[in-house]
């Protein structure tokens, strides 16, 4: 526990704030991309130890919130009909669809069950031969290689009842979509950690140097997200464009090279929509030809659904790092976790979610009130 | 749900050509498969998303990573139903 101790040590955790602040000669934007990250540091109030003009702003990396619609009305379409076992990690059940969430569906009978593992499906499937199994399969890279076990196996065992519905993402290609953004306002970024334990962080390499701006790879820890911000304000101050990786501990530059092996041989590259901010190319996967047997949307053929988001919400523009969730008019009013209005409120790592959570929607009432009582004297 | 939780293997053994393991996540023992990290063996930390190794890590590393976890309460997944052959064909 010493070593606990120490590391959480505030005295250290000042001195990296004492160095930022030492070094810092103008304001930045910086974006952590992963929703791990953005919950650690909303919980931490990283966001607000740091100097002024060090600003945090929140990626698109949490991959309940970046699921379309469309998709999960899609999963409602599959797991209402008869003769089907649904499986999903249990994040997912709560998302409201246009007409309801997973939870009420099982409530009215549809056999919804809550996964820890995908291959947990394999066995869901085997015991029911009569049923079709469908797995919601979900995710970033970090989620990837689960996924594609699951279809390896079940190719390989010729489980022919089991598919799965993809709605999985990639972070490279959203980061150089926000830097194309002609409104982008980040300058530098933290790389999702654990993703890159998958992927390495050789693919961020030409992001960095075409767009020149640094990325550093962070943990989630308070103190990874301190040295994170360190290390791309060093470089945003002497003007490189370097991948540094702060999380060493964890990964190296080629990630996990079994696992990133088995993805390339289950999924390929695809164009993909992103909640709340449309569609990015080259940033999903998709099942290759080989595994088109275990494609719930080949199987299913649901037809293409149209829905519609509420227009009040900025969940595109919160994702893009262009506006905070104090932006928006409905924030912690009309929009909250239990009646989320769009991608960043579903889920406990979008970044409306982890404000609301740790009590900043108070905050924005306090300021009003304050200002009302100001226009009042 | 993306971030990878550590626990410490408690053993290994073979599951229809898997290399699965036991693992202890705090109090809570579940089932993960090996296969992505080779190099894990009995006494190891790993660190395990949905059920996969991703990652060994050291015991200090593990240690502080699952506590700042249980604070986020980011383990509600581990509390995911157990499947086996008998549950497999109830709904829950």
């Amino acid at each position: 526990m010493k070593y606990l101790d120490e590391y959480r040590n505030p005295r250290l955790a000042q001195s990296i704030i004492n160095e930022i602040r030492r070094i810092q000669t103008r304001p930045w934007v910086i974006m952590e991309v992963c929703g791990g990250q953005t919950h650690s540091i909303v919980k931490h109030g990283i966001d607000r130890l740091l100097p002024d003009g060090i600003e945090l702003v929140h990626g698109p990396g949490c991959p309940v919130c970046v699921t379309p619609l469309e998709t999960i009305d899609k999963a409602h379409a599959i797991a209402a009909r008869p003769g089907v076992i649904f499986c999903s990690f249990g994040d997912m059940l709560r998302v409201p669809g246009s007409h309801g969430d997973l939870f009420t569906l099982k409530s009215q009978g549809a056999d919804i069950r809550v996964v820890y593992s995908p291959l947990d499906c394999l066995k869901i499937a085997r015991a029911n031969p009569e049923k079709k199994v469908v797995f919601f399969a979900i995710g970033f890279e970090t989620t990837a290689p689960a996924n594609a076990m699951l279809v390896f196996r079940a190719k390989q065992e010729k489980v022919s009842n089991l598919s799965i519905l993809v709605s999985h993402s990639l972070v490279p290609p959203s980061i150089t979509y926000i830097l194309q953004s002609p409104q982008n306002r980040v300058q530098g970024f933290l790389g999702p950690g654990h993703v890159c334990t998958i992927m390495g962080y050789r693919e961020y390499e030409p992001v960095a140097d075409r767009y020149k701006v640094p990325i550093v790879i962070t943990g989630f820890e308070p103190l990874d997200l301190l040295e994170g911000t360190l290390m791309t304000v060093r470089q945003l101050e002497a003007g490189t464009d370097t991948v540094e990786n702060q999380y060493s501990r964890a990964l190296d530059r080629d990630g996990n090279v079994p696992a990133r092996k088995l993805v390339n041989s289950v999924f390929e590259v695809s164009d993909r929509k992103w909640r709340g901010v449309g569609w990015i190319p080259k940033s999903g996967y998709k099942l290759r030809w080989e595994y088109r047997d275990h494609d719930a949307e080949r199987i299913f053929e649901v037809k293409e659904i149209d829905t519609n988001e509420p227009a009040i919400c900025i969940s595109g523009q919160i994702l893009k790092g262009i506006k905070k969730p104090h932006d928006c008019a409905a924030f912690g009013t009309i929009c909250t976790p239990l009646t989320p209005l769009g991608a960043t409120m579903v889920s406990a790592e979008g970044a409306c979610a982890a404000y609301y959570a740790y009590g900043r929607h108070l905050d924005k009432q306090k300021a009003e009130a304050g200002a009302e009582l100001r226009g009042v004297a | 749900m993306c971030l990878a939780i550590p626990g410490k293997v408690l053993e290994q053994f073979d599951k229809g050509g898997l290399r699965m393991a036991k693992v202890q996540f705090g109090g809570i023992i579940r089932e993960a498969a090996l296969d992505y990290v080779p190099e894990a063996k009995v006494g190891d930390y790993v660190l395990v998303h949905v059920g996969f190794a991703i990652s060994t890590v050291n015991a200090e590393e593990a240690e502080r990573t699952y506590k700042l976890l249980e604070e986020m309460d980011q383990l509600t997944e581990l509390n995911a139903p157990v499947v086996d052959e008998v549950s497999a064909r109830k709904p829950q």
